[in-house]
């Protein structure tokens, strides 16, 4: 792998830009390795990447059925935060947050990390309460966050109207080293990492069946042939029911459809992130210019990465009346991601029932940002069994009644 | 954008009229019952890529619940029926293997 740096800018420039390299290889399939992990985005390639750099296994595998980064990692709104209540998640987003950091060196690729601060919005009471007590709790968990007056949100930002009719802003809860990244860009960088590590990333390459003797995994069937491995990480998301029926065990997740929208480019007008749970929206703006808004999930199951129209009109709604200068926005483009969401809001980092399978999934509407913590303390479960990162967030949660309950700290927005 | 029909007073309506109540036809496993079936009962969901059969709430209309047969993949709804009941009649069975040949959801086919 050459380096990516201003002295090659200058050389490429001298020769036509004829000397770029392939970020990655595509490889075909060898018959055995000793980790396979399904799933090519944002987390499965941050596993690859730390199962190497971390614990030295490189004999590794990355399975896609689509292409790199194509689900939930290019459909996301790029916000990256750590103010959650709870401690096993401040510390998993925390680690990933600081990971963020540094990412861009680490890889020598540039996910464009912007650490331009995020505001999550009180408009209620119960909000104002919550979003104090969060700040309390992160102050004990080390993460540095602040619930700060209405004056100071409309220092931060001047284009919001903090006192609407039915949701006046009460406050908000800031966290100044929050912020966005390039999301195709993590997943990019971690995927040159990757193989410039000798790991084959192997796209367009559909895992059909699991293969298993005595209770162990022994390989997967895919549309490109048997692959034997020792280990096996199944990070995909949406689809992690669908594979973990493969594998013959069930989870306690369900598949929902949560859409996002970009509007035309415009102006600089905001230079931070706004997250406004009550009313179901969150707004920040992208180097382009686009206002990028996040919305609601719909209310069952879903594998059509659309999402119902209704929820778009209550999302709109609820912006225009926190931001009135955007009433005249044109909206350029909507989609939807499926996202795995469990009854805690808390993801799953697990080995499963069947031996030698992990599973990293249930990050629901927020897995962004977890991207790095995620990919490194799954892959030190992965490699030496358990891994004080991950501890909190086994599979046996449900059964032992130990849940993470997010689902009231975090509203539903992520 | 899901259009129902709700099997209680036959009014047909667009989801918003609805309220989803997640899987249907689970069996209840209260106390006195094992860990696992307790666990199973409580979290373990279907979550399948397809056929999918759903409690509804016809919460702006007659306020009553029915259940619902439902692709996951295209949305298609291939019919309601009444919730009193512990597995999908034969009629809309019927009408799924027509149209999605070879399906299976937990003990049923």
């Amino acid at each position: 792998m050459k380096r990516y740096s201003a002295f090659a800018v200058a050389r490429e420039a001298l020769r036509n830009h004829m000397g770029w390299e392939r970020a990655w290889a595509s490889p075909e399939p060898k018959k055995k390795y000793d980790v396979i992990i399904i799933g090519a985005g944002g987390h499965g390639l941050a596993t690859a990447y730390y199962l190497g750099k971390n614990f030295g296994i490189t004999n590794v595998a990355v399975l896609e059925k689509g292409w790199l980064g194509g689900g939930n990692t290019g459909r996301n709104t790029t916000i990256i935060r750590s103010n959650y209540l709870q401690d096993p998640s401040a510390a998993m987003y925390e680690k990933s947050r600081s990971l963020y950091e540094t990412l861009s060196q680490d890889l020598n690729y540039n996910i464009m990390y912007s650490p331009r601060g995020v505001i999550m919005l009180a408009q209620t009471e119960h909000e104002v309460r919550g979003y104090k007590r969060t700040a309390h709790a992160n102050a004990l968990q080390g993460v540095t966050t602040e619930f700060i007056s209405p004056q100071r949100v409309k220092e931060i930002v001047p284009i919001i109207n903090l006192d609407g009719p039915r949701y006046p802003v009460l406050g908000g809860l800031w966290q100044a080293r929050a912020g966005t990244a390039r999301h195709d860009a993590v997943a990019w960088g971690f995927a040159r990492a990757c193989s410039a590590m000798g790991m084959d990333i192997i796209q367009k390459c559909e895992v059909t069946g699991i293969s298993r003797e005595g209770g162990r995994v022994t390989g997967v069937s895919t549309n490109r042939g048997d692959i034997a491995c020792d280990k096996l990480g199944i990070v995909v998301a949406g689809h992690s029911g669908h594979l973990a029926d493969m594998a013959g065990f069930r989870l306690p997740i369900e598949s929902v459809s949560l859409q996002a929208l970009v509007s035309e480019p415009i102006k600089p007008c905001m230079d931070c992130v706004v997250m406004a749970n009550t009313v179901h929206g969150y707004m920040s703006q992208s180097d382009k210019g686009e206002m990028v808004i996040g919305g609601g999930t719909d209310g069952y199951n879903n594998y059509t990465q659309r999402g119902a129209f209704h929820h778009i009109e209550e999302t709109v709604r609820a912006l225009v009346e926190t931001f009135p200068m955007i009433s005249r926005l044109k909206m350029l483009r909507q989609w939807g991601g499926i996202v795995d969401v469990t009854g805690d809001r808390s993801p799953i980092l697990s080995k499963t029932p069947v031996e030698g399978v992990f599973i990293n999934c249930g990050w629901g509407t927020g897995g962004f940002k977890a991207t790095p913590g995620s990919g490194w303390g799954f892959a030190e479960l992965m490699a030496k069994g358990h891994s004080p990162l991950c501890n909190e967030f086994g599979l046996n949660r449900f059964k032992e009644g130990r849940f993470i309950d997010e689902s009231v700290a975090a509203g539903v927005a992520h | 954008m899901l259009i129902l029909t709700c099997p209680c007073c036959g009014v047909t309506a667009e989801e918003t009229e609805f309220h989803g109540g997640g899987e249907a036809h689970v069996t209840r496993f209260g106390p006195g019952s094992s860990e696992d079936d307790f666990h199973g009962y409580l979290f373990e969901k279907v979550n399948p890529k397809g056929v999918h059969f759903e409690r509804w709430r016809h919460n702006n209309g007659c306020g009553k619940w029915f259940h619902a047969a439902r692709c996951t993949v295209t949305l298609e709804v291939f019919g309601t029926y009444s919730a009193q009941t512990t597995e999908p009649p034969q009629d809309i069975k019927d009408k799924i293997s027509a149209k999605r040949p070879g399906w299976s959801w937990r003990e049923f086919a």
